[in-house]
């Protein structure tokens, strides 16, 4: 991405006004932070406009791979903007399980799912190998897959009769897995007239190279690399080596977004932890457990939001513990860190809570009063919402932060308000004693 | 064939180094982004630590069910963490805090010289948390162990003089704490400096927060500090100490109820060890660790992201 200044050298420098902006500069601003679009300023020269869609074209390609878009990175570390595509996570499925044995297998991979908070994780592709090395059989496996799942789809195969059979088993555009320099021209001629996504299987990043540059050369861009990394450290540094130069150095042939596959068990989920933290766009498992999925999948969540914009919860009552008509009601803000530290200490007390969550955009506690939306009417209005009032007569307790408006919320609620703790990791004593009383 | 672009990083400054134990272990000295062999390479893989409590109350049960009987006495303990291969013990004294039984400064003292003399290892340790309760214990502690540089945890802007003193007057080692706040982190290793602790005494904490529980903030603080550390910048080099225990306190990691999670043991271990390599990979130069699972997962991890196997 080019910056202010870069811009500003194309811009007319007349400070008219007309694209909404008070001078050519501020204009030049938003533009190097991608709020605003080129095409807004109706002065700018053709040429110039060429020469800015040529420099901000993003640094590595956004390929859609069955709707899942992957690539489309612009930094190389989270905190100078975001990271925008997350990275998907496939299992395989054996092209020789019968039907039924498929219908179960993809009943696995539906069942790692998970809510946390009102946001749903889970695995996002199904992978069909070709282990009988049977084009028919193959095509069978894919149908029988896409009748029991509706997500995207890899097709791994070494035989490109076996590829095309599969492809032309669905309707939709699965990614083929993949083509090596010798498979090249036929799986790329297989994914050009089909439409597909493919992956090339490389050897390092040097491979990448000529394997890329041949597949452009046939005219051919919906590229996924396969680095063949072998390990934690090889993982590592050459998708490190591939998108710095991508972002840094804007080197064509590695502009495409980059995939691993990692077989099963504790060294796979590593090498997928590697790949989730540095680059990776797409990990196909042999499988895949569920107490490796859910910190797996909250791992990529983490990574892959907004450092700009606070994780929210969503505005709601949250019973903590199965709480009855006499347990207490405590409530915080919405900012994802306040909600999981005070939900974690009230579990601690093994006390049942109503836990009311009040939307403040998600801000913290202290920071969200400062900002006005941490007010008694606005608390007052959550409570309404929820009806938490009418489950407890329990005491309501107020974050010892807030202290001061505890006057207005008792007025606006029509109930007495106990003063609760500063510090979340005080909670617990402070609800045994409360309880105890 | 197009050549590829050189891509390594021309960085200036190097990150400090701090002497522990009997001299026999060196933490920092970085002079690139983690593990990455094309741009530096180097010998040194981070420490990894292992935890001990000298109480179990409010210690995590299924965590405790990982040490076979050896968490009811801390000697033993800290003994099974040498076994498994760890370079550090951390000792948190909670139970000097007199709702935890109120060990006494002394008990405390020869608690952790006992702990030393049987592993060999350097030592961390971290206090009840009750500042007019610690510093005694502190202070008798570093009097008591002189022929191994400990490590005392930790200080923050508002309290720092008192510990302070105790680390310099036996030349031990002092953790600033940095509350996931780059400009803080900066700030304690100039308040600690003009202090009169020398910085290869001084290690920051920027405060690790686990999966799920904020750790997308430490994540891009630690990247953040190495980067500005490797850039020039002298009061952000200190090594970076990160305690990935807290993974065994987020629900999701350690919920027993909901069979649809899989296996509670596997699954916290798994939180502590991706929290531990998402530290490792941003820029921490040491990792506190509470299971030995993902203690053990970590240790091979830096074995092999480093440059020898």
């Amino acid at each position: 991405m080019p910056t202010a200044i870069e811009f500003f050298k194309l811009l007319p420098k007349t400070n008219c006004k007309d694209c909404g902006q008070p001078t050519c500069l501020a204009f030049a601003m938003l533009l190097s932070n991608q709020k605003a679009k080129i095409e807004d300023c109706p002065h700018v020269k053709q040429e110039a406009k060429e020469t800015l869609a040529e420099a901000s074209a993003p640094p590595v390609k956004t390929v859609d791979v069955g709707g899942i878009k992957m690539g489309g990175e612009t930094v190389l570390y989270r905190h100078e903007r975001r990271f925008n595509n997350p990275i998907a996570y496939a299992l395989t499925v054996s092209d020789s399980l019968d039907s039924v044995a498929i219908a179960e297998r993809v009943a696995y991979i539906k069942s790692l799912a998970f809510d946390r908070v009102g946001m749903i994780f889970k695995a996002d592709m199904a992978s069909i190998r070709n282990d009988s090395g049977d084009a028919e059989n193959f095509a069978r496996a894919v149908k029988d897959v896409c009748s029991a799942w509706d997500g995207p789809i890899v097709i791994e195969s070494t035989d490109a009769a076996c590829i095309e059979a599969a492809v032309k088993a669905t309707d939709r555009k699965p990614l083929i897995y993949g083509a090596d320099k010798d498979r090249l021209e036929a799986y790329v001629n297989i994914a050009k007239e089909n439409k597909c996504p493919l992956a090339l299987i490389c050897d390092g990043p040097e491979g990448a190279v000529e394997l890329v540059e041949a597949a452009e050369k046939m005219g051919f861009q919906d590229i996924i690399l396969d680095l063949s990394a072998q390990n934690l450290k090889e993982t590592l540094e050459e998708q490190t080596i591939v998108r710095r130069a991508a972002i840094k150095k804007k080197f064509k042939p590695f502009a495409y977004p980059m995939m691993n596959k990692v077989g099963s068990g504790e060294y796979a989920v590593a090498t997928a932890v590697m790949s989730t933290l540095k680059y990776g766009s797409l990990v196909i498992f042999d499988d895949l457990k569920n107490y490796e999925a859910l910190p797996l999948f909250t791992l990529r969540q983490n990574i892959y939001t907004d450092p700009q914009v606070p994780i929210q919860v969503k505005q709601d009552l949250y019973p903590i513990g199965n709480p009855d008509e006499h347990s207490p009601i405590m409530f915080t803000t919405n900012f994802s860190l306040t909600y999981f530290t005070v939900r974690a200490d009230i579990e601690k007390s093994k006390i049942p809570v109503w836990l009311q969550i009040v939307n403040t955009e998600g801000l913290s506690v202290l920071t969200a009063y400062s900002a006005g939306k941490f007010e008694p009417e606005r608390i007052a209005d959550a409570f309404a919402e929820s009806g938490v009032l009418s489950k407890s007569d329990g005491p309501v307790i107020i974050p010892g932060l807030v202290t001061r408006i505890s006057g207005k919320l008792q007025e606006l609620i029509g109930r007495k308000v106990v003063v609760g703790t500063n510090e979340s990791r005080d909670i617990p004593k402070h609800l045994r004693e409360l309880t105890s009383q | 064939m197009t050549d590829l672009p050189p891509v390594n990083e021309k960085y200036t400054g190097t990150i400090g180094e701090v002497v522990l134990g009997k001299g026999d272990y060196i933490v920092g000295g970085a002079k690139g982004m983690p593990f990455l062999s094309f741009e530096h390479r180097t010998n040194r893989r981070p420490i990894v630590a292992g935890e001990v409590y000298d109480t179990l109350v409010d210690y995590p049960e299924l965590a405790a069910n990982m040490f076979d009987g050896r968490q009811k006495d801390p000697v033993e303990w800290a003994y099974m963490w040498k076994t498994l291969g760890v370079d550090m013990i951390c000792v948190r004294l909670a139970s000097l805090d007199p709702a935890k039984g109120g060990t006494t400064p002394e008990a405390a003292a020869e608690l952790v010289k006992k702990i030393s003399d049987k592993t060999g290892l350097p030592i961390i340790v971290s206090g009840c948390g009750i500042l007019d309760i610690d510093i005694p214990a502190f202070t008798a502690i570093s009097a008591a162990v002189t022929d191994s540089r400990l490590i005392l945890s930790k200080v923050d802007e508002d309290e720092y003089k008192k510990l302070a003193t105790v680390a310099i007057a036996n030349n031990h080692v002092i953790i600033g704490f940095a509350n996931l706040d780059v400009n803080l982190s900066k700030q304690m290793n100039i308040l600690l400096t003009d202090f009169g602790v020398k910085k290869e005494n001084i290690l920051t904490d920027p405060l690790m927060a686990p999966l799920g529980m904020g750790l997308d903030y430490s994540y891009s603080v630690n990247e953040r500090i190495r980067i500005s550390g490797l850039m020039g910048d002298k009061m952000l080099q200190q090594p970076l100490i990160c305690d990935c225990t807290d993974s065994w306190n987020v629900s999701d990691a350690i919920n027993e109820e909901d069979p649809s999670l899989g296996d509670a043991r596997l699954r916290a271990t798994w939180w502590e060890a991706m929290t531990a390599m998402s530290a490792i990979v941003s820029g921490a130069d040491m990792v506190i660790m509470r299971g030995p699972g993902a203690a053990d997962m970590v240790l091979g991890y830096c074995d092999e992201l480093r440059d020898v196997i």
